[in-house]
């Protein structure tokens, strides 16, 4: 029986409130109108589809054997590198094992997360794979004043397939491929280049979704009546999403919501996202579609199993939703994407040249916040260096991996910095202590001054600790999530 | 079994420049500044001087590295110059090795020199560190300034003894308070206004809770000193002579930031370094023997903090020391009696020397305005790196007792 053992998801704290977008824009296009309602998701300026996509990755691991994994699929349309292999860093992030595992991404249209989810099941069902890690992620870059910056959304949801305990299983899929293109990014260009939504509308999401859901039940051999809950994205206007159902046939009850009041379209993660709202909430023998849109539409269905109810708990998407914080300015947001050219002082213009030979060595410290535990007198340690730091012991390659990034940290010390270079002022740092031993002085993150106090516990997070903008290479490392 | 170098070492003279933005000067200027005052003072020819050590912190953005930019900027005969660099205490180090080559009979006249000219980076506040903190630093350091990595004192001093944040305010801004009064007195200082705590606790935040007042200054300066053995000093005709009475250096080995037990609410290595200079010195009541004291005011939480660390106050009362003025120029320990860092400013390579400068002068009653009544024992404590990581220099010197 192959299917979904795990699942997880993350969305950005931060909610841009769509009429701060409509205030600053609304001189130019008065027309933004129509979309401003709600709020979308918005990465903050440490954030991006990698650090998204191993949160949602950990958050689906809750529980779950990371050794096990023997494949990690990463989905999406706006992965940080064309040539550095993404899932690779994801893998890195989570600590999976260098040895006996496949790491793939799947890239270049909207509905990859469903085709990486598809190829798991390819690989499960061939008897080659055991257990697949399918991630989907998108932060995706849009140009001001037009409908796409407030229609999308920033996202991420992970799937654990595999054959054992699952909790959905994989029923059958259909597939529609054809080149469609709603919109296009050409290699190199930064922004989407969409055609006229009412195409779109008619011989797009019309046309092709309801194939490829019809094509799903003749394949299955099941009509709308045995569906529970049919989950497929659409950017445009909730109103064209339901409008949907009748193409489909399907009674509205059963149309999983797109979220765009509050969150956005996620791009390759929707689907995901959107079957993953549903699945929360459904009972065992349910059957749900989780459909994509992109040329094409992958139909793939699931029946929810018992075995739902074992599930140790996680985030999910209900957890992700509900860690919010509205954000008012469109100004900020337009800076943490880089779209405006924000003085910041010659203290800025610091090397950020990356030593890839030093990464490489310090790969599992830097990525998978992987310390050191000596097997002497039992210390856990970060970093972990040959000498042990324990003054009564200070035995020499006595160290084993001690992976520090699932364990919640107690604030020992503070501060917020007007002087370090900052997008967000102040620069808030201080050093932590790890639950059972192990500190470090790290930046803390998703947080106010204000609610930073010393014995406070935080989380640790997977963040992008800095960009080099003439080399287009962002650096990895782990921040402090003070926990209010 | 060796005891240190106590009246092994007496200084011959010493120099100290103007500090401040000294827009027109370079770092080679400021060093002949400082040394032509050093060599006056001692009395002798440049040619005596047998061997130097140079102190620069960021020599990338002024002399460049080596010890050859002193060789080169004093015209010195070819003798042995030495680059020394421990973050901030840097100063202090040049000197260390100015003492030992003495003290080890390898040398009969040395010359330490500090030098730092920082405000050609183009911007205010120290030299951006990130990126020259070496790769894996760079991966993982938290992006810290100075101010922000010692401000975190505050929150862990004040979590440990349940010291509100307002009294905290206000002990660091009695500690700015006092030393801008003194630095008030000093044509050498940087920052010449005496400044109230009230103004203090309302100027801007530079990294919570430490505000614009309670941050030392970025300047240039240069500081110098020749030292020699006692029966030298005293051919040359020296008289009351200023003796070396303990040099002792502690460096954090990664225990605070990275053992189970540190708060951030102390320096680990003030505590023992100051132990041991005591014991070298001869020193068994710091409190009631130390005539005063020029400490690390890198900020004024630094110096709180140390007042502690030095077995001065006892732990957890270094605020009502302070309130109670016990600090101040009239108190039972004057600190920063030449105004400090907070008045100087700190240009990293000059600071040790130019604490060291001001005790020199106190002990040889040259203060001026400044001088204190009949000092016996000046410490001065140069602290560099962080919090969690660093190192820590004292030296102790009283009058030539042999």
């Amino acid at each position: 029986m192959v299917g979904i053992k795990a699942y997880g998801a993350y969305v950005p704290r931060k909610r841009l409130n769509r009429m701060a977008i409509l205030q600053n824009m609304m001189w130019l296009a008065p027309g933004l109108i129509s979309a401003a309602q709600g709020e979308r998701s918005m990465c903050n300026h440490d954030e991006d589809s990698m650090t998204m996509a191993v949160a949602a990755a950990r958050d689906c691991m809750t529980g779950m054997d990371r050794k096990a994994v023997d494949a990690v699929y990463l989905a999406s349309t706006s992965m940080p590198f064309v040539d550095r292999q993404n899932s690779g860093i994801m893998a890195a992030g989570i600590n999976l094992p260098e040895e006996g595992v496949v790491t793939a991404d799947f890239t270049s249209a909207l509905k990859c997360g469903t085709t990486a989810t598809l190829a798991a099941i390819d690989a499960l069902k061939g008897g080659e794979k055991d257990s697949v890690l399918v991630t989907a992620t998108d932060a995706r870059a849009t140009k001001t004043a037009w409908f796409y910056e407030m229609w999308y959304g920033d996202g991420a949801a992970s799937l654990l397939m595999g054959k054992d305990d699952v909790i959905a299983e994989f029923k059958g899929s259909y597939s529609v491929s054809c080149d469609f293109v709603h919109s296009y990014r050409g290699a190199g260009a930064q922004f989407d280049y969409g055609w006229e939504e009412r195409w779109i509308r008619e011989e797009g999401f019309t046309k092709i979704i309801p194939e490829a859901i019809k094509g799903l039940l003749k394949k299955c051999n099941i009509t709308l009546d045995d569906v529970s809950k049919i989950a497929y994205p659409c950017y445009l206007s909730s109103g064209v999403h339901k409008s949907l159902a009748k193409r489909i046939g399907a009674d509205p009850e059963k149309i999983v919501g797109n979220m765009a009041a509050v969150l956005g379209d996620t791009g390759a993660a929707h689907p995901l996202i959107m079957f993953l709202s549903a699945l929360e909430e459904a009972n065992p023998g349910d059957k749900i579609i989780m459909a994509s849109f992109g040329q094409g539409c992958d139909a793939l269905l699931f029946e929810v199993t018992e075995k739902i109810k074992d599930l140790p708990a996680r985030n999910g998407i209900k957890g992700a939703m509900a860690n919010r914080k509205e954000e008012g300015s469109y100004t900020k947001f337009l800076k943490f994407r880089d779209l405006i050219n924000v003085e910041m002082g010659i203290r800025s213009e610091a090397p950020l040249q990356t030593a890839l030979s030093a990464l490489w060595r310090n790969r599992k410290e830097v990525l998978g916040l992987v310390g050191g535990k000596c097997t002497a007198c039992g210390t856990p340690q970060f970093p972990r260096l040959r000498m042990c730091v324990n003054p009564a012991c200070q035995e020499i390659d006595t160290q084993e991996d001690y992976e520090f990034s699932d364990v919640p940290v107690t604030i020992k010390s503070y501060t917020g910095d007007m002087l370090a270079v900052s997008v967000e002022p102040p620069a808030i740092y201080g050093l932590v202590q790890f639950e059972g031993g192990g500190r470090t002085l790290v930046d803390f993150t998703d947080c106010e001054l204000s609610e930073v106090k010393v014995g406070q516990t935080a989380k640790m997070s997977f963040r992008r600790k800095y960009f080099d903008e003439s080399r287009k290479f962002p650096g990895y490392f782990w921040k402090a999530v003070p926990q209010t | 079994m060796a005891t240190g170098i106590r009246d092994k070492v007496v200084i011959l003279g010493m120099g100290c420049s103007r500090f401040g933005e000294r827009w027109d000067m370079s770092a080679e200027d400021l060093m002949v500044e400082a040394f032509q005052e050093c060599i006056q003072d001692a009395g002798i020819e440049k040619n005596e001087i047998e061997a130097a050590w140079l102190a620069t912190a960021f020599p990338s953005v002024h002399v460049g590295p080596s010890a050859a930019p002193l060789s080169i900027a004093l015209r010195l005969p070819n003798i042995a110059v030495t680059r020394v660099e421990n973050f901030c205490a840097s100063g202090t180090e040049a000197f260390r090795g100015a003492v030992y080559a003495v003290a080890s009979g390898a040398y009969d006249i040395c010359l330490a020199l500090g030098v730092e000219k920082l405000k050609d980076t183009g911007y205010g506040g120290l030299p951006e560190f990130g990126a020259s903190a070496g790769p894996k630093n760079f991966f993982t350091n938290p992006g810290m300034t100075a101010p922000g990595s010692f401000a975190q004192l505050a929150s862990g001093y004040g979590a440990k003894y349940n010291v509100p944040d307002d009294e905290i305010k206000r002990a660091m801004a009695h500690v700015s308070a006092k030393s801008h009064a003194n630095g008030a007195k000093n044509p050498k200082a940087h920052l010449r206004k005496a400044v109230s705590e009230e103004q203090i606790m309302a100027s801007p935040i530079i990294a919570h809770p430490l505000g614009l007042f309670d941050c030392c200054g970025v300047s240039d300066g240069s500081a110098a000193a020749i030292v020699t053995t006692p029966e030298i000093a005293k051919k040359l005709g020296k008289k009351d002579l200023v003796s070396v009475k303990a040099l002792q250096l502690s460096l954090s080995n990664g225990y605070e930031a990275g053992f189970n037990e540190w708060v951030v609410d102390h320096f680990v290595t003030t505590t023992k370094a100051s132990v041991k200079a005591y014991e070298e010195a001869g020193i068994k009541n710091p409190r009631e023997e130390l005539s005063m004291i020029e400490v690390h005011d890198c900020f004024s939480i630094t110096e709180l903090v140390t007042m502690e660390d030095l077995h001065l106050s006892k732990r957890g009362e270094a605020c009502k020391d302070v309130m109670d003025g016990f600090y101040d120029a009239d108190g039972g320990v004057p600190c920063q009696i030449d105004g400090g860092l907070k008045c100087f400013g700190h240009p990293i390579g000059a600071s040790g020397l130019r604490m060291m400068y001001e005790m020199y002068l106190q002990l040889h009653g040259r203060a001026e305005d400044r001088q204190l009544e009949d000092p016996r024992f000046g410490l001065t404590h140069n602290l560099g790196g962080f919090p969690f990581m660093n190192v820590c220099s004292i030296g102790i010197v009283g009058k030539y007792e042999g």
